[in-house]
């Protein structure tokens, strides 16, 4: 089995956090990392004509900027880590699209942060790392 | 600034305001008066009957070509109406195109574009004066009208530019004229251009005037009776907004309650039925009777049959080409998908919203009949039933509503508002594509169109129903002239692309991702 880690990492402090304690985890194991970025996008989502029009235009907007600004400054802070690390950009449902990121890279584990939504609003639509928990095919570590 | 000055500049609004009643009435009236006088040759010459009948020729066309493309695509919306399905659900949709427009999106947008005041103020005019069978032949015109826009939409995404930085234009112009130069036909342009300016005048109209209309008359129905014109300032005040300032948040917020909204109309239109379930048969015995006998409304069946064939392309503009400037945002590599899924829209718009409003106010009991005859009783001018409290339009449909929820009737208006301001900002869209069309792309050039639409929507709000609802139709009847033409010429590489793709998919070559 290959020993990769899928990380999910969106910017914020507390991703930063959970990437610190995966990237130690991979040292000790000897694992590779991948940096997993996804854009929150619904196919069912509705859009006026004119976001229509644009859209082609605006995604390839969105992946540019989350690469130049997320995840390119990330791999370069990485490189002398001594751990091997790529990266995966995607649009979809948080949670679902962790799990196709870890079954096309044959990962072994994901780990994820806890933040996010807290409360009413998760209660009600779910978190990410408890929908995460319940449908991944790997082992998940949630970071505090 | 003297204070003399100040003080007459303080007393003018006042003094406005106090004679604004009596001024209000006139100016509605005069605004009324000079846009019936200046659009009357135009709806004239759109309505005119074959000779010798009361049949308008426009709407003959139409429903010719719905059936020849039905004939000609051997039943296309009913045999691929399972496919069209699985493709909005994103059954087919590449995962690695997740962020690009889907399908469901494009057809939500084009639906919301149509879903509106044809399907609550729209059925209600035409029940109200083609009686109960009006409805039979809206909805058969409703499952014709699939294959006319599978045929639209298809050539939508075919021929539309794509430009270097991303967005793409797209619609009848442009299969028009690509079109035509790659079948070696003469005229492309010249139709692209006539096509345009309809195109224009229909945005101004249907999907301008008569949505300001009717909101008003929604609003007044709630409110109380004041002047068209503040309606319509106010409107274009938000519209202006939107189209011209580009404030997205009104937009989104339209964008995501219309669809709320009309899910809730056919939820509450299904109660109401439910709740008089034993009225269901003698409904549907009106509306097969009425279809085929007109039970005494004007025109018997033939006006039963116009009034439907006119509300069903009206409300769900197959053959008008409008649907095929929204479709044409989809990501796809197969024109013909967008077809599949563009065809599902005469089905949700007519065949269930419309139904559900007709059906509410037939077995709600609002027209009102002679119970020794069965036949239907008319008004004074003999044009339209009468009803059990003399409403027309959307105040028909208000009523009936009402009769069972006290309470709907303010849900209705606010639905009717945005579903009115969702329209509008779609049509302005298509108007818009029309006009940079003729003129050329450019900041300046957009701002004139948007503030000429702008404009309209308080002509639309103060004017009488009238000749708003009669300019609308004509306008948009006269864009499905062009385009019906347009697409005999091009059915042939619609045919092509159909068969490619059915047989790509049976071989497996196309298959589910998912």
């Amino acid at each position: 089995m290959s020993n990769k880690i899928v990380v999910g990492y969106d910017g914020s402090d507390s991703s930063k956090a959970t990437l610190d304690f995966a990237v130690e985890l991979a040292k000790s194991q000897g694992a590779a990392i991948v940096v997993a970025h996804v854009l929150e996008w619904s196919p069912y989502s509705f859009l006026t004509p004119n976001e229509l029009e644009e859209r082609h235009k605006r995604r390839g907007e969105e992946l540019e900027r989350a690469e130049k600004a997320v995840l390119a400054p990330l791999v370069k802070g990485l490189s002398d880590s001594g751990v091997e690390v790529t990266t995966a950009l995607k649009y979809g449902g948080i949670a679902d699209t962790l799990c196709d990121i870890v079954k096309a890279e044959g990962a072994s584990q994901v780990i994820v942060g806890r933040t996010g939504n807290s409360g009413l609003s998760s209660r009600i639509f779910g978190s990410v790392a408890g929908t995460l928990a319940q449908i991944s095919p790997v082992p998940v570590t949630i970071v505090p | 600034m003297n204070n003399k000055l100040k003080a007459a500049a303080w007393a003018a609004p006042a003094m406005l305001a106090a004679t604004a009643p009596a001024m209000a009435q006139s100016m509605d009236q005069k605004i009324n008066d000079m846009f019936a006088s200046s659009t009357g040759w135009f709806v004239n010459f759109i309505f005119s009957p074959f000779p010798g009948t009361s049949f308008p020729w426009i709407v003959a066309w139409l429903v010719i070509a719905a059936t020849i493309f039905t004939i000609y695509f051997g039943l296309i919306q009913f045999r691929a109406f399972p496919h069209s399905i699985s493709l909005v659900k994103g059954d087919y949709s590449d995962p690695n195109d997740a962020g690009e427009v889907s399908h469901f999106q494009a057809l939500a947008t084009a639906l919301s574009g149509t879903v509106g005041l044809g399907n609550i103020a729209g059925v209600a005019v035409a029940v109200g004066i083609g009686g109960p069978g009006a409805t039979f032949w809206m909805i058969l015109a409703g499952l014709m009208g699939m294959a006319s826009k599978f045929t639209e939409c298809t050539l939508g995404v075919k021929y539309r530019n794509e430009y270097d930085d991303g967005t793409v234009s797209g619609g009848p112009m442009y299969y028009m004229t690509k079109g035509f130069a790659e079948r070696g036909l003469p005229a492309g342009k010249f139709m692209a251009v006539l096509f345009s300016v309809f195109c224009i005048l229909g945005a101004l109209g249907g999907g301008n005037m008569f949505q300001a209309n009717q909101a008003h008359a929604q609003i007044t129905n709630v409110v109380g009776d004041f002047p068209g014109w503040i309606t319509g300032i106010i409107f274009a005040g938000i519209v202006f907004a939107v189209i011209v300032g580009g404030l997205k948040s009104i937009a989104s917020v339209t964008e995501k309650v219309v669809p709320f909204m009309g899910v809730l109309y056919v939820l509450t239109a299904l109660i109401i039925i439910l709740m008089n379930a034993d009225m269901i048969g003698w409904a549907f015995g009106q509306i097969f009777a009425g279809a085929f006998t007109g039970l005494g409304v004007a025109g018997g069946m033939v006006g039963a049959l116009i009034q439907g064939f006119k509300r069903a392309a009206f409300s769900n503009e197959a053959g008008v080409g409008s649907a095929a400037i929204a479709h044409s945002a989809v990501r796809t590599k197969e024109p013909i998908t967008e077809g599949f899924v563009s065809l599902l829209e005469p089905f949700i718009d007519t065949v269930v919203i419309c139904t559900m409003t007709a059906l509410v106010i037939i077995i709600t009991g609002q027209l009102v009949s002679d119970p020794a005859t069965g036949m239907y009783l008319l008004d004074e001018g003999g044009a339209t039933i009468q009803t059990v409290d003399g409403n027309k339009g959307v105040a028909l449909t208000s009523a009936a509503f009402s009769s069972a929820f006290g309470w709907f009737k303010y849900v209705l208006a606010i639905a009717v508002i945005l579903f009115a301001f969702s329209t509008m900002i779609s049509w302005s869209y298509y108007g818009l594509k029309a006009w940079t069309f003729l003129f050329g792309e450019g900041h300046t050039k957009e701002i004139v169109f948007k503030v000429i639409f702008c404009i309209f929507v308080v002509i639309g709000a103060s004017a009488n129903l009238g000749p708003v609802i009669d300019f609308s139709d004509a306008a948009i009847f006269a864009m499905a002239v062009v385009n019906i033409v347009a697409l005999y010429f091009l059915m042939p590489i619609v045919k092509r692309e159909l068969n490619s793709y059915l047989s790509r998919l049976k071989s497996g070559e196309i298959h589910k991702f998912h």
